[in-house]
Order: C-alpha cells, then structure tokens, then sequence
C-alpha cells in the first residue's frame, strides 16, 4: 500500500468513514467500560504478534479471537471499540494508513458481527451454565460474518493496488487462512464461556496455550529455512572442486520442482525432490578433479570412473531418513528410458520417477551451461534437443511439463563462466 | 551413526543406573496404591473419571519425542493436572480422593503407552513415571484440602494455589529428568537441569495453562471441555513432532555431507564423526550446556570442510602434520562454507578459529572453548585414528600434553586423557 491510486484512496476513505460513524453513533449506555478494557488489552497483544505472511507486508493475527468475545461480552458497540486496539498494535512494519485502515477494517467486521449476534437470538452479555449450547448457532453465524467482511475490505485493497500486468499473481487470499481465521475465532466464544468464572484473568490464560502454539509452529518454520540454507551451503562447497559445475545442483533442484509441481505431485514430495536434485551429484566428489576438469575426450577408464558417481552419491546420503524416493532420483539420474543409461540399464518404467524428473533437469542444465569441453547453447536449442531425445533418453511426459512450465515461467541459464580461477594447493607441504 | 555418549574403551557404558530404577519403581507403588485403595473406597464420578482418563489415555497415544532425547505427553499431563485441581462440573462439587486422581492417571497412561507397545515402540518407563510422580504430587496436596473444602469458591483464591501448585510439580518433573540424564549421560546435574527447564519451557506453560483452562471451564461448559482446551496443545504437538523430525533430518544430513570430505580422499574413513563424538563427550565433561554442544557437534562434524578447496589431499588428511599457515587457510575456507548457510554463524566461528593456539603469541583473544576442544579432538584423532590400541592412546594424550603450554587447552586436556584412558 505504498502507493495509492485515486481509487484506493476514495476505498479506503470510505472504509474509515464508515468505521468513524459506527463508532460515533453509540449508543453507549450500558457498556462495561473494564470488560472493554481488558479485551483490548487482548487485541492489542494479538496485533503486537502478527506473522508476517508475504514480502509485501501482509501479516496475520489473531485479533478475531478478541473481537469475537468482546461480540458476546459487550455487544456490536463494545465489540466495535475493542477493535480500536488494532490502532495500537506494538510491530513493526504497518503505515499509519495501514494501520487506520485495519483498524476500520476489524471495527466494522467486529460491528457487523455484533449485529448478526443478536440477530441470530444471541444475547450480549456474560454467558453462563445455561447460555450453552443454545449461544453456538448465533455464534457460529457471527464468526462467519466477521472473517467474510473482514476478508472482503481486504481482498478490496489488494484488488485495487494490484500491479498492473501482473495478472497471473494472485491477489486473493486462501482459503486455508479463511480457516484458520475462524478456529482462532472460536477461541473467542471460550474466552466469553469463561469470563463467568474466571473475570479478566481469562484472556492471559487463554492466550498462552494460543501463543505457545504459534511459537512452535515459528521455530518449525525457522528450522526448516535453516535446514535448506545449510543444504544449499554444504553443496556449493562440494561444487567448488568442478569449476564448471558451480550452481549446477541449484539450477537442476529448481528445473525438478518445476517439473515436479507441473504434473501435481504432492507438496511432501516437491520438497523431496527438492533435496534430491541438490544433492543429485554429490558423487563427483569421488572422481578425480582432474577426471572432471579434462578439456579432452575421457579414456574408458575414466569414463568408468564418472560413471561410479551416482552410487558413490547414493553411499554418501543413505543415512538421511527423510529421503527415501529421493535416494532412488540420486541412484538413478542418469538411467535412460530406452536402457542405455547406467549404473543399472533401466529402461520405462522401471526407473522410479524422481530419476526421470531428475534426468531431464540435469540434461538441461547441462546443455545450457559452460563446460570444459564446450560453451553453453542458448535456451530454444536445448529445449529442441530434449524433444529430440525424448522418449529415448528422457520420458517425454516430463519433457512436455518441462517445456510447458519454463515457457510460461521462464528459465534463467547461468552466466557464462568467466577466465578459470586456479582452486587453492598446498605448496608447503 | 554417533552414539549418545562417548564409550572409553575398556569400560562398559555406564550400566544400569539405580536411580531410573528406583524411580520406576516409586511409580509402581504409587499405581498399585492408589488402585488398591480406589478399588475399596469405590470410584467419586464415573464419567468425570473415564472423560479424564480417555484425555490422558489419548495424550499419552500422541506423545513426542523433543530435541535431546527426551519425551512429553502435553495433552495427557495437562488432562491429569487438570482432574487432579477439578472442583466443579457445572454446579456440582466434584471430589474424586488423591488416590483416585492417581489410578486414574496411573491406568489410563498405561492404556496410551498399549498401542506404542503393540507396534514394537518400547514405553519409556523413566519418563512416564516423572510424569505420574509430578501428577501424584499436585493430587496428594490439592486434593484433601479441596475435598475438605478449604479451598475458596471465587477464581482469585483458587487460581494462585492451582498456579503454584502446578509450577511446584514442573519443577519436580525437571528435577527428576535432570537426575535421570545426570546419571546416564554424565553431564553435571545443574547443567541437566537449566537445560531440562529450558527446553521444557514453553511446553510446561502451554500445558499448565490449559490444565487451568479445563479445570474452570468445566464449571461453565461441563465435561465438554475437556476435549475443547485440548486443541490448542494438538497444533502445538505437531508443529514440535514436525520440529524434532526435520531437526533429526539436519543432523543425519551435516553427518552424511560432512562425508564428502572422506569420499573425496581428503580425510581417513570415520575422522569426522570419530571427532565429533569425542569432541561432544569432551564438551559433556566440562559441562556445556546443550545448545552448545548440539553447536559443538556440527562445528566438528564439518571441521574438515575446508579441505575441499585443496586440489590434492593431504596425506592421509592428517591436518595436524600440516604447516600452521595452510591449517588456518584451510580452517577460514571452511568457516567460509559454513557462512554462507547464514543460520550457523556461531558454528563458522568455532571452525574458523579451530586451528588457533589456546594461548596466542599475541596475546589476543583466545579461541572459544569449543575450538579449543575440536583443536585437541582432530589432533588425537589425526595421531590415533580408528586404531583401539592403549598404548597408541597413551603415546597421543602425552604428546598432547607437551602442547599444553601454548598449542591445547590443558583442562581440554584433562577431559580428554579422562575419555581414552579411563583407567589411569
């Protein structure tokens, strides 16, 4: 929301006018103006926690969970104030126009559900024994309207500031965040079950249980980032012995997840290839530098030699546990489908389907990369060759994904290699 | 595969220890007690008892394994707390005996542990009896003065009894953990036990709190509950299952990768897990907290990483025969590779600075001490190799020692002799 056009401006205007008159209007007898303070308090700590879920500065939080219970506490004008804790949300990140326009944003879909509340039969108010479970249905329509109103203002902004051309990013958001919104607010109708016995000593203990729960789920996240970086590392290491080869375990785990998500493969196993196309030729590290840095055609022996490195791979990463199919893909990258490939001779369908996802990347990247025999071929050239050999040295179904999946999202082929750069020695010795 | 602890050769590991025995032992008397005197003073409640104890049951079913060995069971520990502190369920007093609370918890854990049993997972016997000690603890308190009804009926003079009660029992179930893997693992029993209370932390809070969620909410809601606070700890147990596993994952992935530097040549078949295995026992002995350790462990499994920027190996990849010079190079190259990771920069440090003296001639800042501790691990493991023979040992930690005055570390030194030569 950086910057607005007339139109969104006029969008957002109007949702603060709106949010200004709701709270403007009152009325405000009967509040219990403590009850309201404690709920924000909530809010307020709910916004201080906000994930971040995109680069743009899209964040989470669980604010539905406070103004919800403030819906069957204090009523649509007392769940309308409380929404006014957005405003002081301690993070980082939001402007103020942001800031004053998520506010707006809770303070009506928290006003509108108030309404639905009542409408529905719910009375406000704190509920006891006998409220249940005769308050769910009310409740459960409130929830519905306030994650519907909430996610429509949003999808409104992201509609309007969307970039132009773009149209293939998709503004919208899950359906997936649509759920977990409505879980948390669930928590909403607990908090208001409980005030009866437990005052405003609720909110803290329910938050706790909430928030550990994020937090593991933020570590999960960390875990895994750090567990890829350091992946990604530890194979840049292995490549530097192949001069040539710098980047290649990068680009060929890319082309087999492009491949991978083109023909639907489940998300468990696109990160398994993932690995797998990382780790596809750690092998070399058993033959020789200079085997692989030759400028000359390879002596049989030699070849020989090259030929080992998949199960040399294979020997190095079969202690990992998670990567079960992938070990198959690192085995078997280099089987052709007619069965001239090695280590094995496969042929179809008997080479397992990492292998043959991973055959083709590797195959690809290799043409349109330098190496010590020859430079790189453009892009189109190397595409027209995959076709060629497909159905002899690759499975034509995933040439076809290939081809389709870099044609729509493009490919980007490394730099051309610059002078050599001699790898360090040991003269002292 | 390292092992958990470093086995000196020569002695067994560290056998059955009696304090695990005599725990679970506690524990079975504790079950055969209190359902001996349920079974006489009949059961308070059926369906408060079976609803609580299909949680616990449940909980139990779902328990996980966390980072460091260890086992929790949230959902069946916040469901037992949660039975035991019970006062009301909708307007009826609710007043099951102490032993009543513990029969339950006691049966309804072993119910869990059956379909774990079945597929051939064993029961961790230690772990569940710290669980039902801590439980048993809150029972055998609250439960008298509740039932007596001495505990007061409005939410600000029940809540800080509950609360302290339930900090007072965490702290009990670290303290007996601690006890546990001070016995089994050699480590010192305050650093088993900042770092039990550390890792157990956010858990025990989670857990705690919904224990508390339960107990009041079933004034309001009935027995339903139970099963509603319970959800929270779900989310929180799967993302920490999935934690610990692609935690797992990255330790077998650094030990595999930090293979290349065998499969390439440039370092004898097992050196780097050889080291990291002394290195970690070195680092146990001198008492370092875990986080250091699991640090520890990755440093030296990649202390060779480096070496892969040599054109030609080094000679049987002993680095300590290589001049000072090419051992730093090779060391900043490594630390090089481990940075551009950007997760494992205290990780980089220790690898940059592993061929450092322990006293620099300049008198600049020392190595840290896991440095220190991987110099003098490589070291031994470069002189001895996979070789078992004790005088091979002896002739290493000596030549070792003549490098105390400036080269290693002499309490690394210590720890080290201590190790490989357990005898003397």
């Amino acid at each position: 929301m950086d910057k607005l056009s007339r139109i969104a401006w006029l969008y957002v205007g109007a949702v603060l006018a709106a949010a200004v008159v709701v709270l403007a209007k009152g009325p405000f007898t009967g509040l219990n103006w403590s009850q309201i303070g404690v709920l924000g308090l909530l809010l307020v700590a709910c916004e201080s926690s906000a994930t971040l879920l995109n680069a743009r500065g899209l964040a989470w939080s669980a604010n539905t969970m406070a103004s919800l219970a403030a819906v069957v506490l204090c009523g649509p004008v007392g769940a309308a104030l409380v929404s006014c804790g957005t405003l002081l949300g301690v993070r980082r990140g939001p402007s103020a126009v942001q800031r004053l326009f998520n506010t707006a944003m809770y303070v009506l879909s928290a006003y509108l559900a108030g309404w639905t509340f009542l409408a529905f039969g719910g009375h406000a108010g704190t509920p006891g024994p006998s409220s249940f479970p005769g308050l769910i249905g009310p409740f459960a329509a409130a929830a519905v309207v306030h994650v519907a109103v909430n996610f429509m203002l949003l999808d409104g902004v992201f509609w309007l500031t969307r970039e132009p051309g773009g149209a293939a990013a998709r503004v919208g958001l899950d359906f997936k965040l649509w759920l977990t919104d409505l879980g948390y607010g669930a928590f909403g109708v607990l908090i208001a079950a409980l005030w009866s016995v437990l005052g405003p000593f609720t909110p803290v203990l329910v938050l706790i249980p909430v928030f550990v729960a994020r937090w593991a789920v933020a570590q999960f996240a960390a875990q895994q980032r750090a567990y890829e970086a350091t992946v990604s590392a530890l194979c840049q290491a292995v490549e530097t012995k192949d001069f040539y080869t710098r980047g290649h375990s990068e680009r060929v785990s890319r082309g087999a997840v492009l491949i991978a998500s083109e023909i639907g493969m489940r998300p468990e196993r696109v990160g398994a290839i993932r690995y797998a196309g990382m780790l596809h030729d750690v092998g070399k590290l058993g033959v020789p530098t200079s085997v692989l840095q030759k400028r000359s055609s390879l002596t049989d022996d030699e070849y020989a030699a090259v030929q080992l490195h998949p199960m040399r791979g294979l020997d190095m990463v079969r202690e990992i546990g998670f990567l079960d199919e992938a070990l198959a893909g690192i085995m078997h990258h280099h089987e052709r489908i007619d069965g001239r490939g090695y280590p094995m001779g496969l042929a179809g369908d008997e080479i397992r389907e990492f292998a043959r996802v991973l055959a083709v990347a590797d195959a690809f990247d290799a043409m349109t990369s330098d190496r010590s025999y020859r430079g790189a071929r453009p892009v189109p050239e190397a595409v027209a060759e995959l076709r060629k050999w497909a159905g002899k040295q690759f499975d034509p179904a995933f040439v076809d994904a290939f081809v389709a999946a870099i044609e729509r999202d493009g490919w980007t082929a490394p730099e051309p290699a610059p002078a050599e750069e001699p790898l360090r020695t040991i003269e002292s010795l | 595969m390292a092992g958990r602890w470093y086995e000196p050769r020569g002695l067994p590991r560290h056998a059955l220890d009696s304090g695990h025995w005599l725990l679970v032992a506690f524990a079975g008397l504790l079950l055969i007690w209190s359902v001996a005197q349920t079974a006489v003073s009949g059961v308070n409640d059926i369906h408060a008892a079976l609803a609580f104890g299909a949680l616990i049951a449940f909980g139990e079913l779902l328990r996980l394994n966390l980072p460091g060995d260890r086992e929790a069971a949230p959902i069946a520990t916040a469901g037992a707390m949660a039975y035991a502190l019970l006062l009301r369920i909708g307007n009826d007093p609710v007043r099951p005996g102490p032993a009543q609370v513990i029969a339950v918890t006691a049966v309804a854990m072993i119910v869990g542990a059956l379909p774990h049993l079945a597929v051939g997972r064993p029961a961790r016997l230690a772990a569940m009896s710290a669980r039902l000690v801590a439980v048993a603890c809150v029972a055998a308190t609250f439960r008298p003065l509740a039932n007596a009804g001495l505990i007061g009926g409005r939410w600000w003079s029940e809540l800080p009894v509950m609360l302290g009660l339930i900090i007072v029992a965490w702290f009990l179930e670290s303290v007996v953990s601690a006890l546990i893997r001070t016995d089994a693992l050699r480590t010192r029993f305050g650093v088993a036990l900042s770092d039990e209370m550390r890792v157990q932390f956010a858990i025990a809070a989670a857990t705690g709190a919904s224990a508390l969620l339960i107990t009041f909410a079933a004034e309001v809601m009935g027995l339903a509950a139970v099963a509603v606070f319970a959800a929270p700890l779900l989310v929180t147990q799967v993302a920490l299952r999935r934690y610990a596993g692609i935690r797992a994952t990255y330790l077998q992935t650094v030990r595999a990768l930090a293979r290349v530097t065998e499969i390439g040549g440039y370092v004898e078949t097992g050196h780097s897990a050889r080291v990291s295995r002394l290195a970690v026992a070195i680092g146990r002995e001198l008492g370092m907290p875990e986080a250091a350790l699991l640090e520890l462990e990755y440093a030296a499994l990649m202390h060779d990483i480096g070496q892969l920027s040599l054109r030609d190996p080094v000679p049987g990849g002993a680095t300590v025969l290589v001049a000072p010079e090419e051992q730093r190079r090779i060391a900043e190259y490594g630390a090089e590779v481990i940075q551009q990771a950007r997760v494992l920069d205290s990780v980089a440090d220790i690898v940059r600075r592993q061929s450092d003296p322990c006293r620099p001639a300049d008198r600049s800042q020392p190595p840290p001490l896991s440095s220190r501790i991987i110099r003098a691990a490589n070291a031994y493991d470069d002189l001895v190799g996979s070789s078992t023979d004790a005088s091979r040992a002896a002739e290493a930690v000596a030549r070792l020692r003549l490098g105390t005055a400036s080269e290693y570390d002499p309490g690394v030194v210590d720890a080290l002799s201590n190790l490989v030569m357990p005898a003397a």
